[in-house]
């Protein structure tokens, strides 16, 4: 029969030669194999002491971004809620009073912000729907909890520190991805 | 009491309560575990006599392979309580009888006999060991031993036939 | 009171001397599965057991730790006295055999010659048989009490495999006695010290006897007893907690009384290699020589349980019909063969033949 690919090994059914039959060659060959895997090096990480570094798309948990100032930059336009095809973020606006300008961007804000990392599939595009650069997906994940509701993000779970009283921590948690945090990084 | 006669004692008790242990037990796998204590309590007296190296022959042949072979079809089997036929009272008596009568026949034939007078001198003696055994077999019974190997070599031949059959 | 007159300098050797191989072996034991899982990981580009303790080393006494705390089922429709009596016969026979292993050649203290062996029989290798052929037990009733079906095909697995296996060691051993002339281990590890090492004698004698070791100690590529993925545990299925511990700590007590055994037998036991010990001791002493000795010993034994793991996770595991042949087909045939021919060379010698 032709064979459709280059690829086909024959097999050989040949009765084996005596020097096979005995095995012993075969086991020392399979020994001399083993035995070479001593002098290879390991490719494991050990992992909390060595950690691997995050590719730069990877995309983890989401954070809420603040500006220089320290202020929230979110207005819960909901347009995240919108584009997320997992449905996993729900938000409740409110208005902002006089007196909550240093708190607060713009007049508007999400005076409840939760996503359920459970229905979360991480695709990033919240993060591209927001107008304001004010959620980022981190270079973290999600550890493990044992209840349900452990899983729901609230807003303290996920406003980063406020610039000005921990810019070492602010610049930690807003990572890489955030390439312009005076904003309009998703525009071009 | 020495330390000798406190072991030959208690070798002599263990071999007749694991002999009983292995008429009594229901579980033919319990026979058979009696019947290996039983062995054991008898390469003990071997021991006591300074015969180590058929102390250790009873141990490795008959414990040590034919009583495993024993259990393993006990334990195929799978026989138990239940599945035992009754036996008749008669038979039962039978069995008891002819036994004793085996024992009377026993102790008539050693008690009269000379060995069992000097059995306590067999302690000192090393016709047990393997370097005597060896040579008794070779010089003195050649003939016998021989006879015995090929006995043995007809028997090793049967159960090759046996086992080729199908 | 006769029962009062044992030498009691003696008994307390002696006594002393049984603690420490016993509790010898059992540390040995604990740290070959720690060597067991390293050497795996080390062959297989892993790390192995490295958080508990530095490189971690205290994992033994983790593993052993966890076996003690879990909860200990007993099967309801088991035998219970067999049971319970199966991990422990397991565990008696696979101890038992440290007696006769020569661990050194005698140590001077007090004015007394000690000699670092328990039990200097003169049947000698031939207790190590009698011991290895009721290890079989442990498994069997340890199988059958579980009254499981898989416990059950595990032990007589293990039953027909050791019985088998047992026959082609004991003729392969028959050639080497023929050739020492002794049973006794101590004079053969005597003899070995003054001329070449029996393995060099006895190469076909040693490689069956090593491929029985492997079948008798029940380790792949002959663990069908255990087959995990055939037999769930194989005997030792409905074991839990610390009896199953004791099956597995008398595998490697097993492994490492074998590694003794073979060492001793084919490789000079406590001959220390290249060297005259005899000259040495009388440059640096008895007792420097007897521990140099010892160490060399424990050496030759790491050795061997090195090439034990080695084979483990190099081998893999023979079908049923496969180890038979094996075992009855061919090693007993080649160890009949290796007897005669050591025979013929013994006679050739005997009659001034020169080769």
């Amino acid at each position: 029969m032709q064979a459709l690919t280059n690829r086909v090994k024959v097999v050989s059914r040949k009765p084996m030669t005596f020097w096979e039959r005995m095995y012993l060659p075969a086991i020392f060959k399979g020994m001399a194999i083993t035995f070479s895997h001593i002098f290879k090096k390991d490719p494991t990480i050990s992992y909390p002491e060595q950690k691997r570094p995050f590719s730069p798309v990877f995309r983890g948990l989401q954070i809420l971004n603040r500006d220089e100032e320290g202020r929230e930059r979110c207005t819960a336009c909901g347009l995240c809620a919108v584009a997320c095809p997992a449905e996993a973020i729900t938000m409740e606006a409110a208005e902002r009073q006089p007196g909550q300008e240093h708190l607060y961007r713009e007049e508007k804000y999400a005076a409840k912000y939760e996503i359920n990392m459970l229905r979360c599939i991480f695709c990033g595009l919240c993060e591209e729907a927001c107008p304001k650069d004010a959620v980022y997906l981190s270079e973290t994940f999600a550890p493990s909890n044992f209840q349900r509701k452990g899983f729901i993000y609230g807003k303290d779970d996920m406003l980063i520190p406020d610039p000005k009283q921990d810019p070492e921590g602010y610049k930690k948690a807003l990572g890489s991805r955030a390439k312009h945090p005076e904003g309009h990084g998703n525009e071009h | 009491m020495s330390v000798t006669q406190i072991l030959f004692w208690f070798l002599s008790l263990l071999a007749v309560g694991a002999a009983i242990g292995v008429i009594a037990s229901r579980n033919p796998v319990y026979s058979v575990l009696w019947l290996i204590v039983v062995f054991f309590a008898i390469s003990g007296h071997y021991i006591l006599m300074n015969a180590q190296f058929l102390a250790i022959v009873n141990i490795i042949v008959y414990a040590g392979a034919i009583m495993v072979l024993f259990l393993f079809v006990i334990m195929l089997m799978n026989l138990n309580a239940e599945a035992e036929p009754a036996k008749h009272l008669y038979l039962k008596m039978a069995g008891l009888i002819s036994g004793l009568c085996l024992l009377i026949v026993f102790v008539a034939a050693l008690s009269g006999s000379a060995e069992a007078k000097n059995v306590g001198q067999l302690g000192g003696s090393n016709i047990g060991l393997i370097k005597n055994l060896g040579r008794a077999l070779f010089n003195d019974y050649v003939i016998p031993f021989e006879i015995s190997s090929v006995l043995f070599l007809s028997a090793i031949v049967g159960a090759v036939v046996i086992g080729k059959k199908e | 009171m006769d029962l009062l007159l044992i030498n009691w300098a003696v008994f307390t050797e002696k006594l002393i001397l049984i603690i420490a191989v016993v509790s010898g072996s059992l540390v040995i034991a604990m740290y070959s599965t720690y060597a067991e899982r390293k050497v795996a990981a080390i062959l297989q580009d892993r790390k192995g057991p490295n958080r508990a303790g530095p490189f971690g080393l205290f994992q033994p006494l983790a593993d052993g730790l966890k076996l003690f705390f879990k909860e200990e089922i007993i099967p309801n429709f088991s035998s219970k006295f067999l049971f319970i009596l199966g991990p422990c016969l397991a565990m008696l026979t696979a101890m038992m055999i440290g007696a006769v292993i020569p661990w050194g050649n005698m140590l001077h203290f007090f004015g007394r010659n000690i000699s670092l062996q328990i039990a200097d029989v003169n049947i000698g290798i031939l207790y190590v048989f009698g011991v290895v052929s009721m290890g079989v037990y442990g498994i069997m009733i340890g199988g059958w009490a579980s009254n499981n079906k898989f416990s059950l095909f595990g032990a007589l697995r293990a039953a027909s495999q050791i019985i088998s296996y047992e026959l082609a060691m004991g003729l392969a051993l028959i050639a080497l006695l023929m050739v020492t002339g002794t049973l006794s281990l101590k004079e053969m590890v005597g003899q070995q010290m003054d001329s070449y090492w029996n393995f060099f004698k006895q190469p076909l004698g040693f490689l069956i006897f090593l491929i029985c070791a492997f079948a008798e100690c029940n380790r792949t590529p002959f663990d069908l007893a255990e087959a995990e993925n055939e037999l769930v545990g194989g005997y030792h299925t409905e074991y839990s907690s610390m009896k199953l511990g004791f099956y597995l700590f008398a595998e490697y007590i097993n492994m490492f009384l074998s590694s003794a055994v073979m060492v001793s037998l084919f490789f000079g036991g406590y001959d220390i290699p290249f060297l005259n010990d005899t000259a040495l001791i009388t440059k640096i002493g008895v007792n420097w020589v007897t521990i140099i000795q010892s160490v060399i010993l424990f050496m030759k034994i790491a050795g061997f349980l090195f090439l034990f793991m080695w084979v483990r996770w190099t081998i893999p595991r023979f079908r049923y019909d496969q180890l038979m042949n094996l075992g009855w087909k061919i090693l007993i045939p080649l160890s009949l063969f290796n007897m005669m021919i050591t025979g013929a060379l013994i006679l050739l010698k005997q009659n001034h033949w020169h080769f």
